[in-house]
């Protein structure tokens, strides 16, 4: 049944340094997928058409999938014999390390397709850059769910353009939601003191060359959709660093309802 | 106007493997050729069934009239000759 | 030209029939005939949508990341079958859009098994074990219906659906083997199941109005005892393999029908929760009448988009 890939790495030759490093990384990437998937799969039964409930759970299927590698690949790092599940279900919201933008709540079909937009330039460009990473735990799980990403960034993209050049409403509500989401965009690419250390020991890519490509992504599919970015927004930042909006508390209020009340039980 | 708002109809093919024809799986609704291709992708190849699709509106389709099935297809029915085993070969007469 | 036609329309219609020959779109066929596919096909696809909203009330609460997987998998099959229905009764000059809205006004049914409320994890495990192998049983007959679009989509349904039992199944023997809490959960969502499953084959066939026409044309190829009958036959020793009481004090094997005799559903109930008086009925309707109307703005975008972009194509080609 699980067919998820399972990464064997060698450790060896890891400094504890560098394995906290990697270990507390691989967990950021575990956490943000899982958030984004968990709340695309809110709409499983709720799309506007039932095609579209079909491509929303496809998509969260890939990000559940590759969080739950992630995750496995993270206990296997630490080593405490914690399983995926320990890490998704028995952490708080302070230990999370996801950007506060995915934990953003669905709000209305353009909200959801805006945050999943601002997200997919990004994975997409950083999941192509960890493929070449020296560290062959995250290399593989980022050259499986790069496949997934690179149909993720097609799916949003095009959502945009339809809703900005849409109709007067669509174009409406779609800008709306780039009013309101465009000031978590700015903590995708903001380093943490461990995304630093790693870039500097070549791990995983230097953020500023994302950026530069996630700009020129987002540029072209805004001007297709006739869209504005706001100007001198304050960035927000906080998530990786486990300081969450109130969004986060909630949602992992159910994603953990039951291995929380019904501890250490195999279901 | 209501049934104005809905989207069209399409058909979908799917090619399940390299070498094979592309054989009609069923439909779909999408707003237009590329999402029906998308939608064709999420709906019709989750579970692997495809390499390749093909999508068309289903308004375009144009069919044969079953009425006129006996006038098309029954004059078919006497040209016996037309397949390999009408033909008696001599037993000796090996990849034929 | 006139004797080239020698037997009347209906003649012909009867005589595919009796000889197993698919009936195809546009093939002549009786009014009734069309009217009963496209009642029966849209209830089913119905069905598979309404039947999204009990189960997918856990996907946010599944207790593990594999279950949260597969449970979200399942109700997006659920999606994917509502969708291969719908267009298989589109053949038949019916549009989603007027099948969606019958659905909204109530003018068309569903599977009444959705209208129970899912309260507990096992809920999930005894959906999947009992209502997914009881519309197994009633779909599987279906994949030789004589409507052809509709039973090539039953083929591609039952295809998938195997699985989903399978994972229900699963989910109860997880929860039977587990620890105390677990079993009970277990036994108190099957208590709860038990009933509305049985009640998910029809009324009796002495009340099942459309029942013969249905077999007389081979939309239907078995009558609801029938098949009742053969499913508590098939979950008895499935229960009493996971170690569970059937919540039945009627039930008793009858050796000389090789069967289990069994106790009589509660017609009461299984009619007003028909008539919409269910505990959830309100809720379904009204979950999917707003997922309609909130999506109604996303839909009319794509379509002007597609015209826009259309008519920016012709333009520039006519350069």
């Amino acid at each position: 049944m699980d067919l998820h890939h399972k990464p064997t790495v060698d450790l060896q030759g890891y400094s504890p340094e560098i394995r906290a490093l990697v270990y507390d990384y691989t967990l950021q990437l575990a956490d943000t997928s899982l958030i984004l998937g968990h709340r695309l799969s809110e709409w499983c039964g709720h799309g506007p058409i039932l095609e579209q409930d079909l491509a929303m759970a496809n998509i969260a299927l890939d990000l559940i999938g590759e969080s739950r590698s992630l995750y496995q690949y993270a206990a296997e790092l630490e080593g405490q014999g914690r399983t995926e599940d320990d890490l998704a279900s028995l952490r708080d919201a302070v230990e999370y390390k996801n950007p506060l933008l995915v934990e953003q709540p669905n709000g209305d079909f353009g909200d959801t397709v805006m945050r999943q937009f601002l997200f997919d330039g990004f994975h997409f460009f950083l999941l192509k850059e960890l493929q070449n990473s020296p560290d062959k735990g995250l290399a593989g799980i980022a050259a499986k769910s790069f496949k997934e990403a690179s149909y993720h960034v097609k799916w949003s993209a095009e959502w945009i353009i339809r809703l900005g050049d849409g109709t007067e409403e669509s174009r409406r509500r779609i800008q709306k939601a780039l009013d309101n989401l465009w000031m978590f965009s700015g903590e995708l690419y903001t380093m943490t003191d461990t995304e630093k250390a790693l870039a500097q020991a070549g791990f995983i890519p230097d953020y500023s060359g994302l950026l530069s490509q996630w700009e020129a992504h987002v540029g072209k599919v805004f001007a297709e959709a006739t869209l504005e970015v706001p100007q001198n927004v304050f960035m927000q930042k906080g998530g990786k660093t486990g300081r969450h909006s109130e969004h986060l508390g909630y949602l992992l209020t159910e994603l953990q309802y039951l291995q929380r009340a019904y501890p250490g039980l195999e279901w | 106007m209501s049934q104005q708002k809905e989207w069209p109809l399409w058909e979908v093919f799917i090619r399940s493997k390299q070498g094979l024809d592309h054989k009609h799986v069923g439909s779909l609704h999408a707003a237009d050729a590329e999402m029906a291709i998308q939608n064709a992708r999420d709906v019709y190849t989750r579970r692997m069934e495809g390499v390749s699709i093909w999508v068309v509106e289903s308004k375009h389709v144009h069919a044969s009239n079953p009425d006129e099935a006996g006038a098309f297809f029954d004059p078919a029915n006497d040209k016996v000759y037309r397949h390999p085993t009408f033909y008696e070969v001599p037993a000796e007469i090996k990849n034929m | 030209m006139e004797t080239i036609i020698e037997k009347s329309l209906e003649e012909a219609f009867e005589e595919k029939i009796a000889k197993e020959i698919r009936i195809e779109p546009k093939d002549w066929m009786p009014e009734q005939y069309r009217k009963t596919l496209v009642r029966q096909i849209s209830q089913h696809a119905h069905s598979e949508i309404v039947g999204m909203l009990p189960e997918g009330n856990w996907i946010t609460r599944a207790p593990s990341l594999k279950r949260k997987a597969i449970l979200l998998s399942k109700v997006q099959d659920e999606a994917g079958h509502g969708l291969y229905l719908y267009s298989a009764a589109e053949t038949l000059g019916t549009s989603r859009d007027q099948m969606i809205a019958d659905l909204h006004s109530g003018k068309a049914k569903y599977s009444s098994i959705f209208n129970y409320p899912t309260l507990s994890w096992a809920d999930i495990g005894a959906i999947g074990w009992l209502v997914d192998g009881a519309a197994i049983m009633n779909q599987v007959p279906l994949i030789r219906t004589s409507y052809g679009p509709y039973a090539r989509a039953m083929v591609r349904v039952c295809k998938e659906e195997s699985f989903h039992q399978r994972q229900g199944f699963e989910i109860m023997m997880s929860l039977c083997n587990g620890a105390p809490a677990q079993k009970k959960m277990a036994q108190e969502a099957f208590n709860r199941w038990w009933w509305p499953t049985l009640m998910m084959f029809g009324p009796k066939d002495a009340e099942s109005p459309n029942t013969e026409q249905s077999m007389r044309w081979k939309i239907k190829r078995f009558t609801n005892d029938e098949l009742r009958q053969r499913f508590v036959d098939m979950m008895v020793p499935q229960a009493e393999f996971l170690g569970l009481t059937v919540p039945d004090k009627d039930l008793k094997w009858n050796e000389a029908k090789n069967g289990y005799d069994f106790g009589d559903v509660d017609w009461e109930e299984f009619w007003n929760v028909v008539k919409g008086n269910g505990p959830c009925n309100k809720d379904r309707i009204n979950t999917r009448v707003k997922a309609y109307e909130e999506g109604a703005w996303v839909r009319e975008a794509a379509l002007a988009h597609a015209q826009k972009r259309a008519a920016r194509e012709a333009a520039n080609q006519a350069k």
